[in-house]
């Protein structure tokens, strides 16, 4: 017992030791389950790839979670050297200027070479200043697409290679399915009223979003999402409503939504391109077809690109130990290596972050032998990008996409039209954002 | 222990308190762990929140500014505070109603039964064991729109369920699974309460020729009024700062913002909106609004209470 118990706390001297020699960067992440392991597994080989330095991933829940986390722990000086910070926050975390250490100067300061220039340009525009400088590190960035459950447009005599194009098409294909009781209801979305059904939408038809490219010239911009296409694109989806072809999963991400396409209720569910592996375990007994959002031809004939959700790597300023900054240099170059990169997006199905991840891909033949998995990049790759298909870029958006939910849940009800709703989305968002601006120019 | 004792033991312990407690530091000693934990777990952060309530500052805590009362005026004329306000004095009554009546009800019945009283008793005190966010994510999946088991049924005699969509529906749920939890509580202080009205009374009510009916109302439920109007203090305290983690887990505050309480928009402005100043202000409403109803329940409605 005794013999035991000295060798125990040999053991703990030895590993306190070891790991007293490299110098530890915390990271905070909001990614649980399978992808939690491969984050887990990525940050272990980059500790095994070198000695100097050990990077301990701590999950610390949902990402509206881990911003609250990382915001109190700043406040008690507490904070990791890297949180991960969903696109949501992306704007009141760019504008806490003494508590961020913008990326490109932790790459300048520790020496590091980074060359941005091999990287999706859609990415890291929405994350780059006004002169361009990239402030968050990129690393797991998903944009909406289309599954679809090829069966059942089988059963309902639909072609189950061809996908509905446009919403209309959808709405055509969707009532067909319903009345031929192939399915009961014909879609369903993930933020129907947000970032698929409001951001997304407003981008792909080239409609503003807000004033001051989308928020992404300074705090002063204000909400201009209440036109006549969005309105007329809400009460479209009551009336699929009405008609049994559209069914609400819920606000935000939409809790019912995946699992009704995987019962088989529902033949079509838009969602994350990092949902791909968890539709393709669940979706049981039935054929997934995967295809690019679709696009309204009463508004625009050429679809723009669509725009990134996901999270980025924010480096938090205040660690006693400067050598922890040349240890998040290091790992961020790790991070943009294409193999790293290649892995991380073949396996999650969020998008590659530099042009050779993407060719390393290619060559690998990954793409040939899974269809649909370059959707997404086609989709994000596709024209020039506008001001209106950059991205969003508003303070406290997170409490803003819940007044929006709120709103569209008035117009699902019938208590409000589509532009009532959304006008009524617009006035209080904009009193948010001043309030935002006010909190932020003290 | 009987009545006549009791004079001479107040009396006993009244002589030898005087002997025992000399020193002067020795109660404070004994007070100190109690009070320390409540300064440091609630009068603390209640005076961080007034102060936070009269601030304006960024989530991070770099900079802030002093306001006046503007957080506070800024909540007069919100819609969608006034909306929280109504929506929760609503919930606050239907849970209080609904979790009183039904423990009542139970305590009877279980009052009556007497062999298997304790075994009812066992079974139904079990939901207050359960954690509240628990006990929500039991009710959301029973009622889910899409898998639950009750709209289901609900569909077959043509009701067509939706908490997700109709606000009435989404009410209707929170105040179900929030009462369900306080019934468990209600009914141990129910039970409680009625086996300590003396059989002589009833029993002499029932001689004077009072049915059941009459006998409960008239006799045992005036008897049980302190009980009831604890209860009732209780219950609401509980609806209006305890339902927090079941709004989370079955409505998160919807449909548009009809189950979104008091509590739960300082928690969602808060913590997930991250704005500090306006939240803490609604917190110190929140907080005058309890002590309000407290004191009103204390000097108006325990008058007309008999013990």
């Amino acid at each position: 017992m005794m013999k035991k118990l000295v060798l125990t706390a040999a053991a703990v001297a030895l590993s306190a030791t070891t790991s007293l020699a490299a110098t530890e960067v915390t990271w905070w992440h909001a990614m649980g389950g399978e992808l939690g392991k491969k984050l887990e597994e990525v940050a272990q080989k980059f500790n095994e790839s070198q000695s100097e330095y050990k990077v301990v991933p701590v999950f610390k829940g949902t990402y509206p979670e881990t911003l609250t986390a990382a915001i109190a722990a700043f406040r008690a000086g507490q904070q990791p050297a890297i949180v991960q910070v969903f696109e949501v926050g992306t704007g009141t975390m760019m504008a806490a200027k003494g508590a961020v250490y913008p990326v490109y100067q932790v790459m300048k300061d520790a020496g590091e070479p980074w060359d941005t220039k091999g990287f999706l340009a859609p990415v890291t525009g929405y994350y780059s200043d006004a002169s361009g400088n990239i402030l968050s590190m990129p690393f797991n960035s998903s944009t909406p697409i289309m599954y679809y459950n090829k069966d059942v447009f089988k059963k309902a005599g639909l072609d189950p290679e061809v996908a509905p194009k446009t919403w209309a098409e959808l709405a055509t294909m969707g009532k067909k399915i319903v009345d031929s009781g192939a399915a009961t209801c014909g879609f369903t979305l993930s933020y129907a009223a947000t970032w698929v059904g409001l951001e997304n939408y407003s981008a792909i038809q080239d409609l503003p979003f807000g004033t001051l490219q989308n928020g992404f010239g300074g705090t002063k911009t204000e909400f201009t999402f209440n036109g006549p296409n969005q309105a007329k694109f809400w009460d479209g989806l009551k009336k699929a409503q009405d008609d049994k072809v559209f069914k609400y999963g819920g606000p935000g991400g939409a809790a019912e939504s995946a699992p009704m396409f995987y019962s088989q209720q529902c033949a079509v569910y838009m969602g994350s391109s990092a949902s791909r592996a968890g539709v393709i375990n669940n979706a049981k007994g039935f054929q997934v077809g995967f295809a690019p959002m679709p696009y309204d031809d009463t508004v625009t004939k050429e679809p723009k690109n669509s725009i990134i959700g996901g999270a980025t790597l924010w480096t938090l300023n205040g660690q006693k130990d400067k050598n922890v900054y040349k240890g998040v240099a290091k790992f961020f170059t790790y991070l943009s290596k294409p193999e790293v990169q290649a892995d991380w997006h073949q396996f999650t199905g969020y998008l590659p972050i530099t042009n050779a991840a993407y060719e390393l891909g290619q060559s690998q033949g990954y793409y040939a032998k899974n269809p649909g998995s370059d959707i997404a990049i086609k989709q994000i790759m596709r024209g020039t990008p506008s001001d209106n298909s950059k991205g969003v870029r508003f303070g406290n958006l997170t409490q803003i996409r819940d007044l929006v939910d709120q709103q569209f849940e008035a117009v699902l009800s019938g208590k409000k039209t589509g532009q009532q709703a959304l006008d009524e989305a617009a006035k209080q968002g904009n009193a948010i954002l001043r309030e935002f601006e006010a909190a932020n120019s003290n | 222990m009987g009545p006549v004792f009791g004079p001479v033991l107040i009396g006993i312990v009244m002589q030898t308190k005087r002997t025992v407690f000399q020193a002067r530091l020795l109660p404070y000693a004994l007070l100190a762990p109690q009070l320390i934990i409540t300064l440091i777990f609630f009068v603390w952060p209640a005076l961080q929140a007034v102060r936070q309530s009269f601030m304006r500052e960024d989530p991070f805590g770099l900079s802030e500014k002093f306001v006046w009362f503007q957080n506070y005026t800024r909540l007069i004329g919100d819609a969608s505070y006034l909306n929280s306000l109504s929506v929760t004095f609503v919930f606050a009554a239907g849970v209080t109603a609904v979790s009183m009546t039904v423990s009542l009800l139970f305590a009877v019945c279980v009052n009556r039964a007497i062999k298997s009283g304790r075994f009812y008793t066992t079974m139904l005190v079990w939901p207050y064991a359960l954690a509240p966010a628990a006990s929500g994510l039991l009710w959301w999946f029973m009622f889910n729109p899409s898998v639950g088991l009750i709209p289901y049924v609900l569909n077959m005699v043509g009701y067509d369920w939706n908490h997700r969509l109709h606000e009435g529906d989404a009410m209707i749920l929170i105040i179900i699974a929030a009462s369900w939890k306080q019934i468990s509580y209600n009914f141990l202080f129910f039970v409680a309460g009625l086996q300590s009205v003396p059989h002589s009374l009833t029993e002499a009510a029932a001689i004077d020729g009072a049915g059941p009916v009459k006998r409960f109302w008239t006799v045992v439920f005036p008897l049980l009024s302190p009980t009831a109007f604890f209860l009732a203090v209780i219950n609401i305290t509980y609806a209006m700062f305890d339902t927090l983690p079941i709004i989370d887990a079955v409505t998160t505050g919807g449909p548009s913002q009809s189950t979104n309480i008091l509590v739960y928009k300082v928690y969602a402005d808060g913590f997930i909106g991250l704005s500090l100043g306006p939240s803490a202000a609604q917190s110190v409403v929140l907080m005058l609004i309890v002590v309000l109803l407290t004191v009103v329940q204390f000097r108006w409605v325990e008058r007309k209470v008999q013990y």
